[in-house]
């Protein structure tokens, strides 16, 4: 069925375009809403589309990484003070679908997709969302929990913490198809050590709950303590905490809890999947 | 509902028409400008048959608005070739048996071709990279692998 499909130069009319029709849908790299499309989602008639340059821009230099949320994969990988972002961007898809999904649209992804956000929960994620009363950053996890009645708001860009050290920072997401291919679990680790102690811990899962999570039980058992192995027994212990996965294809609910604690051990361990 | 037009290069030729809103560019390739090339798979972006290259990067076709290729390069399957004389990828994957229901072929191709044109010479995880997002369920991927390495050598040959 045909949509009507209005495109704004500025932000803020993007944003009030949403805000005003509850069947408008923000067109990013096309991978989610085009689907749709494809599939006859007679829930939408309007598809809404913005040509601000803001929206494409990284700016990777400081401490915090800011990056449009109209930025593709392909482009990120392209940066190399991106870098420690590269593995869960090259776990996104084909270079086709790299080429064209974009950071702001994979905050929207349903599990078992959307692994960038993943990592970018692991790293203090913010979202940069423009709504009709300007633009506020929110936190990426409070994002997520909101994330259905987010649709009438516009994502402009998202930032994150670079992570403390190259070793600090993993990212792991396990499929039955390699190199591509849906998660059956995602696992992103921020784990930096201060004294020998591991000091801010963040870890965050996908697949294990309708959108990316925290595994604050992890967190806690990390804190303050040695990453050995015992610390990691503690942690991979704690790993289906208040996860609540869904069967799916690609896996059951009941192994996604089973075997989150043997990847979060190996990937703690530096160990190979 | 209002048509919009809509112009681009197809194949190195200017085409213009008017679409409805929402069109993806798969259906204006095969149903307004008759190039059957790109497939129509699985319409989600899984199987990559409708690959084509846009501005020279691989794009999934079935997933592209119609309106976002507005003044770009649309490069299908229908292009490669040079007159008579089949593109060197072709011409290895027609010697080489890499295809046989042949569903997937234009976008193995094209996928191939984004690859090719950007590193002449790859070594075969940059083929299997490449051709990631392209499911074939007849080969088991290695003739296809094999011949895309074959088209890169004989272009080495031919320099």
């Amino acid at each position: 069925m045909p949509v009507t499909v209005k495109t704004f130069q500025a932000l803020s009319e993007v944003a009030s375009a949403l805000s005003s029709d509850r069947a408008a849908r923000y067109l990013g790299g096309g991978t989610l809403v085009m689907r749709d499309l494809n599939e006859g989602d007679v829930s939408m008639t309007t598809v809404v589309r913005a040509t601000d340059r803001s929206l494409q821009t990284i700016d990777g230099s400081g401490a915090r990484v800011r990056i449009g949320a109209g930025v593709t994969f392909a482009r990120v990988l392209a940066e190399r003070d991106l870098g420690f972002l590269h593995p869960a961007a090259r776990s996104i898809g084909g270079p086709a679908v790299r080429n064209m999904g974009t950071v702001g649209g994979n905050l929207f992804a349903p599990a078992p997709f959307g692994d960038f956000t993943v990592a970018l929960l692991a790293l203090d994620g913010l979202v940069a969302v423009q709504g009709g009363f300007g633009l506020r950053d929110m936190p990426l996890e409070e994002f997520l929990q909101s994330r259905d009645r987010q649709a009438g708001a516009l994502v402009v860009a998202v930032s994150c913490i670079r992570p403390a050290s190259a070793d600090a920072f993993r990212y792991r997401k396990i499929s039955r198809i390699k190199p591509k291919g849906g998660s059956v679990i995602t696992l992103a680790a921020h784990v930096p050590q201060s004294g020998g102690r591991v000091s801010g811990a963040r870890i965050a899962l996908g697949s294990m709950a309708p959108t990316a999570i925290r595994a604050k039980g992890v967190e806690r058992a990390l804190e303050g303590r040695p990453l050995d192995a015992s610390t990691i027994n503690a942690a991979a212990a704690a790993a289906s905490e208040g996860t609540a996965p869904t069967d799916n294809a690609l896996a059951s609910a009941w192994y996604r809890r089973e075997v989150v604690g043997v990847h979060l051990r190996r990937l703690l361990s530096g160990q190979e999947s | 509902m209002t048509k919009t037009p809509l112009q681009f290069r197809h194949n190195g030729r200017e085409v213009a028409l008017f679409v409805d809103g929402g069109t993806n560019l798969l259906v204006v390739l095969r149903e307004m400008l008759g190039d059957v090339t790109p497939k129509f798979g699985c319409g989600q972006g899984g199987c990559g048959a409708c690959t084509v290259l846009i501005d020279g990067e691989a794009h999934l076709s079935c997933l592209t608005l119609a309106e976002t290729v507005e003044g770009r390069a649309v490069e299908t399957l229908d292009g490669i070739k040079t007159g008579p004389n089949l593109h060197p990828l072709q011409q290895a994957f027609a010697e080489g048996f890499a295809a046989q229901c042949g569903y997937c072929t234009p976008g193995m191709l094209m996928a191939a071709k984004a690859l090719l044109d950007r590193i002449p010479q790859p070594s075969r995880e940059q083929v299997v990279e490449a051709i990631s997002g392209n499911i074939c369920r007849c080969t088991g991927y290695e003739p296809i692998i094999n011949a895309v390495l074959a088209a890169a050598a004989s272009r080495r040959a031919s320099a």
